[in-house]
């Protein structure tokens, strides 16, 4: 039998209470789920030392979102599971929660969020839980809805499980038709164990993929999949490519430049304080 | 359901709904608490808020009290704003009712402070 969650039942279903409360206290699941969320966090290059709205995408009992808490941010949560959403409520956490598909598309007004992270969910989308589910159609509700909640040149980063390549290609060229750029970063993508898939999506202008963890600099190309550098047309009229475009391009460049010192200042700097 | 959420929140994933925006607030349960107070992220996030909107809707359930009408000019430092600003954007939470989609009618209830906006299977897009 599979041991794909996402094969089993609908994710309401699946993430029951029983589950809901299992998955929230086993030690181990909340270490890996920190763990991810600091790497999407990373990978988000929000702008230093600022408090920040972010959206989590499959929030479920707030695990991540404890751990964007930490980093001094606001987040509001969007899940479908009901349970989920509750476990997250009685945990106290301080984002906020709504409840929702993210298939149905993200149902959040123009430009409201600096960021969106999302930590073990994606995969369900690919699931046609209902007759009137169609994969390809909600993950393009999903991305382009998704694109108009961000302000401009803010990023949308997830950590996946995919099952196989035309996985990554679907994600991907329907996240491009809704208007990002970007691709797929592997880490660790020579241990089985450590092996992780980060899906690094940007607005405002094209911008080169991050560098995957646990790779040599000489083969790292090879573990940045489906790198889409060049702008691709049909940004389906949405504001890309207004007269504002060369600032943001600006903006973008120079955030690559303070880039190049992240290595050695991961955790230096970074701020615990200032919760919510 | 924290207001800084309502005035992001929208229902225009639902089937021919353009912006639906502003939803409108029916509240029957209606809690504060505290949260720390962070001017940092109120000066971030203040611009990109409909504030008419936050300023409606936090008279609709009863926190409107003293909230001025608009946003102050160098409200950044202006510590009284952004306290007023903080307590109904973080702390003022709606725990029961429902919200209203200013286009379609169509409810959202409310409960335990999540707001519930799963559409149906004809509404969805
Ligand atoms: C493995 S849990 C991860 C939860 C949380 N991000 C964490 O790191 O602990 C996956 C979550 O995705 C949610 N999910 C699955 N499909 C979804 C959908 N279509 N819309 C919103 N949330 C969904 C599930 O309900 C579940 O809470």
């Amino acid at each position: 039998m599979s041991k794909r969650p996402e094969h089993l039942a609908p994710p309401e279903v699946f993430y029951n209470a029983d589950e809901a409360r299992k998955y929230t206290q086993n030690s181990r699941i909340i270490d890996i789920q920190a763990q991810m969320t600091e790497r999407c966090l990373e990978l988000l290059l929000l702008p230093e030392d600022s408090s920040c709205l972010l959206l989590d995408i499959g929030c479920g009992s707030g695990l991540s979102g404890s751990v964007v808490e930490e980093n001094g941010h606001m987040w509001i949560g969007l899940d479908i599971s009901p349970d989920m959403l509750d476990v997250a409520k009685e945990r106290e956490t301080e984002g906020d929660l709504v409840l929702g598909d993210m298939g149905e598309g993200v149902p959040f007004r123009a430009g409201c969020f600096d960021g969106a992270i999302s930590v073990s969910a994606l995969q369900w989308l690919f699931n046609a839980d209902k007759k009137s589910h169609k994969p390809v159609k909600r993950l393009y509700n999903f991305f382009s809805s998704l694109y108009a909640s961000l302000s401009r040149s803010a990023r949308a980063v997830f950590q996946f499980y995919p099952e196989n390549e035309s996985q990554l290609e679907l994600l991907t060229s329907q996240a491009m038709k809704a208007g990002f750029y970007g691709g797929v970063v592997i880490d660790y993508p020579n241990s089985a164990k450590a092996k992780k898939f980060f899906l690094v999506l940007m607005t405002g202008g094209a911008g080169p993929l991050p560098k995957a963890l646990g790779t040599d600099e000489t083969d790292n190309s090879l573990q940045v999949k489906y790198a889409k550098r060049e702008a691709t047309k049909g940004a389906r009229g949405k504001p890309l490519k207004n007269t504002r475009a060369w600032l943001l391009e600006k903006k973008e460049r120079r955030r690559k430049q303070g880039k190049e010192t992240k290595p050695d200042t991961k955790y230096t700097g970074r701020k615990r304080s200032g919760r919510f | 359901m924290k207001l800084i959420t309502h005035n992001m929140l929208t229902s225009k994933c639902i089937k021919g709904v353009l912006t639906g925006y502003p939803l409108a607030i029916n509240a029957t349960d209606v809690k504060v608490t505290e949260v720390d107070y962070n001017p940092d992220f109120l000066s971030r996030v203040i611009p990109k808020l409909d504030w008419e909107v936050l300023w409606t809707a936090a008279n609709s359930i009863g926190h409107g009290e003293g909230l001025p009408k608009a946003v102050e000019p160098k409200f950044e430092e202006n510590e009284e704003f952004l306290k007023k600003a903080h307590k109904v954007l973080l702390e003022v939470e709606v725990e029961e009712g429902y919200l209203t989609c200013p286009e379609s009618g169509r409810q959202f209830p409310i409960s335990k402070g999540i707001p519930n906006m799963l559409l149906t299977e004809a509404e969805v897009q």
